[in-house]
C-alpha cells in the first residue's frame, strides 16, 4: 500500500500530464482546421494541372526523346522510397503508421531483387528506418526550421529528388504520407512520384482543336516539374492536417484516460486516509480504555 | 461580354473574375486574351499580367512567376507558382 505521501505526488504528476495533453489536443483542433482549410484551397491548383497534364499526355506519345520524368530511366532497378513525417510527436501512431507502410513496401522491393534508397522527409520515422536500413538513406531532409509546410519546401523537396533523378541515383520514387480522411483516420498512402505517371483524362475532349505554344512536348517538358512540385505539396498537406488529426484524438485519448487514472487515484488516496484515521482513533479508544 | 479570368497559384485561388482583357506575357510573345478566344495553351515567362477590367482602362499589374495559360470554354486560367502582391 502506497503511502498518503506518494499517492498525493502521483495524483500531482498525472495532474500535470493531464495539462499538457489537455493544451496539445486543444493547438492541435485549432491547427488542424487551418490545415484543412489550405489543404482544400490547394485543390484548385492541383485539379488544373492534373486536367492539364491529362490532355497533353493523352496526345503525345511516351518515346526515347520523351522526357526522362515522364518516360523513365530505361530500368527500375534502383527505388527510391520518399518518406515524409512530421517533426513532432505526440500524434499517436501517425509517424509510425508511415513509416511501417514504407518499411512493408522495402521489404517487398527487396524481395524482388531491387535495390532500396530511402529519402527522408521530417524528423520522426529517421531512426527506425536508420536501424533497420543502416546505408540505405540516401539524404534527409530537415524541415524543423518551418513552422507549416509551404510550397517552397515542397518546391526544394522535388529539386532535390530531379537532381538525384538526373545523376542517376534511382529509378524509381514513390512517396510514403497520410491521406486525411477526417479527424479519427488517416490512412497511410504510397503514390509513385517518379516516373510521373500520366494521370488519366478525367474530362471528355471538347472537341475543339486546343493551340499550343510552344509544342506539345515543350510545354509538357515545362509542366512535368511542376506537377511533381504541386503533388508533393498537396502530400505534405495532407500529411500536416493528418498529423493534426491524429494528434488531436491522441490527445482526447490521453487526457481522458489522465481524469479517469486521478479518480482512481484519488479514491484509493481518501481510502488511505480514512483507513489511517480509524486506526488513530481506534489507538486512542483502546487507550483509554486500558487506563 | 466579359472573359472569366482565374489567377491560381498552388496555395489558393487568388483571383476569379469576369473582366475585359487580360494580356499575357507568353513565352513566345505576349498575347491578349479577349472573351471567345479559341482554345489555346501557353507557357508564360516571368512578367506581369496586364488586366483590363473595361475597355480602354487602366490596366492593373500581376507579377507572376512559373506561369502557365489555358484559354478554354470556360475563359482563361493562369496557373502561376508565385503571385506577387
Amino acid at each position: 500500500m502506497a503511502s498518503l505521501k506518494e499517492l498525493k505526488g502521483r495524483i500531482n504528476s498525472v495532474k500535470s500530464t493531464q495539462k499538457i495533453t489537455k493544451a496539445k489536443q486543444m493547438v492541435a483542433a485549432a491547427k488542424l482546421r487551418k490545415a484543412q482549410a489550405a489543404a482544400e484551397a490547394a485543390r484548385p491548383y492541383a485539379s488544373r494541372l492534373a486536367e492539364v497534364m491529362a490532355s497533353l499526355a493523352s496526345k503525345i506519345t511516351v518515346s526515347e526523346n520523351s522526357p526522362k520524368l515522364l518516360a523513365g530511366t530505361g530500368s527500375d532497378q534502383v527505388h527510391l522510397l520518399v518518406v515524409a513525417n512530421s517533426d513532432k510527436g505526440l500524434a499517436g501512431a501517425f509517424n509510425s503508421n508511415i513509416v511501417k507502410a514504407a518499411l512493408t513496401t522495402a521489404r517487398e522491393l527487396e524481395a524482388a531483387g531491387k535495390t532500396v534508397l530511402f529519402f527522408l522527409v521530417g524528423k520522426k520515422g529517421r531512426a527506425v528506418i536508420r536501424r533497420n536500413y543502416p546505408k540505405a538513406v540516401l539524404q534527409m531532409f530537415d524541415t524543423t526550421d518551418v513552422r507549416e509546410p509551404g510550397y517552397a519546401e515542397a518546391e526544394r523537396i522535388a529539386d532535390e529528388l530531379v537532381t538525384l533523378y538526373e545523376q542517376g541515383k534511382f529509378d524509381v520514387a514513390h512517396l510514403f504520407f497520410s491521406t486525411f480522411r477526417n479527424a479519427l483516420t488517416q490512412e497511410p498512402t504510397q503514390q509513385q512520384i517518379i516516373p510521373v505517371p500520366a494521370p488519366k483524362a478525367v474530362v471528355a475532349d471538347t472537341g475543339a482543336v486546343v493551340e499550343y505554344e510552344p509544342d506539345e512536348e515543350e510545354i509538357l517538358a515545362a509542366l512535368l516539374p511542376r506537377y511533381l512540385r504541386t503533388q508533393l505539396f498537396g502530400a505534405l498537406l495532407e500529411n500536416n492536417a493528418s498529423e493534426q488529426g491524429a494528434s488531436m484524438t491522441a490527445m482526447d485519448n490521453a487526457t481522458r484516460n489522465a481524469g479517469e487514472l486521478i479518480n482512481a487515484l484519488t479514491i484509493q488516496y481518501n481510502r488511505s486516509r480514512q483507513a489511517a484515521i480509524t486506526t488513530e482513533l481506534i489507538e486512542i479508544i483502546a487507550g483509554a480504555e486500558a487506563l | 461580354m466579359a472573359l472569366h479570368f482565374e489567377l491560381v497559384t498552388p496555395a489558393r485561388l487568388v483571383r476569379s473574375d469576369d473582366v475585359h482583357m487580360v494580356v499575357v506575357p507568353g513565352s513566345e510573345g505576349e498575347f491578349g486574351v479577349l472573351e471567345g478566344h479559341a482554345p489555346f495553351m501557353s507557357t508564360i515567362r516571368d512578367g506581369a499580367l496586364k488586366v483590363y477590367k473595361t475597355d480602354g482602362g487602366q490596366p492593373e499589374e500581376i507579377r507572376i512567376t512559373g506561369g502557365f495559360a489555358e484559354v478554354g470554354a470556360s475563359g482563361l486560367t493562369v496557373l502561376a507558382e508565385h503571385v506577387e502582391g
